[in-house]
């Protein structure tokens, strides 16, 4: 966290460092801190939903939580898309649960042990844009499956007057082809902001503590810290918000491709 | 910013594990565990939907049962009160009969009564008549010592007692 000079540099905690090794095809597939957490949130997510899996009558508290989240992306699905919405289900339940244990597991306090520092996943371009794409793609995909060339008819919406013919479909197209970029840098930017934030707000906390004059810790870092609660509950809400908006915002292209309006 | 700078060097191990994660949460959590969650759920709405159903079931036939049940008293009900009305019926005519037939033995009691009063009230003044003659002649002979025949004596009260 603390660079050679004792600065505190809010920007080290979204580097990835190779962890073991890899090469494949002359690509570097080193198992880094970013891959060790991909794999930390598969693993929570296995326990999550292994601990959901006693499939009682009455359930109990875990099966309660992991019933919620399922009958929630079920109920967004259902709602937004309709009866067909069911078939996707599973994809939009892998990007939900993988970017909010993902988000989660970011803000774990893992900084308490020396010499270990929680990754955020979703706080990179990389991942996003390529949750981005899996989204982006099953909705061309199914469009072109389910309604052929018929699918592009989704560019010129009903009721659009014929003398304008020439301007909503490019409109349309444009807003179109912008919904993975917005997908991507949407979860990528809320996440980097918010970790950055944390750790500036952090760094005032404890540079005071460490400032000669006394008067600095009751001045600095005393409202810093109360700010910092905050500011940790409040990454705590965005870290669902951004999971809830990536799926939702899905469902709703998949009912595009699926409806055509 | 490392997201940016790190880009070249990183991307290809961060699609590879992504693509190895995702792909592992896709085909075990949400095709195989997940389904498994969502059909306990479906098992237990279709459980509380036939519980339902079988409670309203129930309901209509026990509301059938009370209309019936019902019925049946107000039928019970009416067939008693006739039965009753019968019976009093019955009983006033019997009363009645008995009360005429009890009415004609006292008549005929009393006229026998009646009879035999009179007949001893006869026998009774007959005998006073005779008493009566004897005692005047008696009287007669005390006082003027003559001697009146019995036939007379009968005429002589004969004649006082209807007079008087």
């Amino acid at each position: 966290m603390a660079g050679e000079s004792g600065k505190i540099d809010p920007m080290y905690q979204f580097k990835i460092e190779p962890l073991a090794q890899l090469q494949l095809g002359g690509y570097d597939v080193s198992f880094t801190n970013s891959s060790l957490f991909m794999v930390l949130v598969l693993g929570a997510l296995w326990v999550f939903m292994a601990g959901g899996m006693k499939r009682e009558m009455v359930p109990g508290r875990w099966q309660m939580a992991v019933e919620g989240a399922t009958g929630f992306i079920n109920n967004m699905l259902t709602a937004n898309v309709g009866p067909e919405g069911k078939k996707y289900v599973p994809l939009v339940f892998s990007l939900f649960m993988f970017i909010l244990m993902a988000n989660f597991m970011g803000m774990m306090p893992f900084g308490i042990v020396p010499g270990v520092h929680p990754f955020t996943i979703t706080s990179h371009l990389t991942v996003t844009a390529v949750l981005a794409l899996f989204s982006f793609g099953t909705v061309l995909v199914v469009g072109f499956w389910k309604h052929g060339l018929h699918f592009f008819s989704l560019f010129v919406p009903h009721g659009t007057p014929w003398w304008l013919l020439w301007l909503i479909p490019v409109i349309e197209l444009f807003s179109f082809m912008i919904r993975p970029f917005s997908l991507a840098l949407r979860l990528f930017v809320a996440m980097t902001a918010g970790h950055i934030m944390m750790k500036v707000l952090a760094g005032f906390v404890i540079n005071g503590l460490n400032a000669e004059a006394a008067w600095v810790p009751l001045i600095v870092s005393f409202p810093a810290f109360l700010l910092m609660i905050g500011i940790t509950l409040l990454e705590l809400l965005v870290c669902a918000i951004q999971a809830y908006v990536f799926a939702l915002l899905t469902s709703l292209y998949i009912n595009d491709a699926v409806n055509l309006h | 910013m490392p997201q940016i700078s790190q880009i070249l060097e990183t991307y290809a191990s961060q699609f590879f594990w992504l693509l190895i994660v995702f792909g592992l949460i896709y085909f075990t959590v949400s095709r195989v565990m997940l389904p498994k969650v969502e059909a306990t759920m479906d098992a237990r709405n279709r459980k509380i939907a036939d519980d339902l159903a079988a409670a309203e079931h129930a309901r209509a036939e026990a509301n059938n049962l009370g209309d019936s049940g019902a019925a049946d008293l107000t039928a019970a009900r009416t067939a008693a009160q006739a039965k009753s009305a019968a019976a009093k019926v019955k009983a006033a005519t019997d009363a009645d009969a008995r009360l005429a037939k009890a009415d004609a033995e006292i008549s005929a009691k009393i006229a026998a009564a009646d009879a035999d009063l009179a007949k001893a009230t006869a026998n009774a003044l007959a005998g006073i008549e005779a008493v009566a003659a004897e005692a005047a002649a008696d009287i007669v002979a005390k006082v003027s010592g003559a001697k009146v025949t019995s036939a007379q004596a009968t005429k002589a009260v004969k004649a006082v007692m209807s007079h008087g």
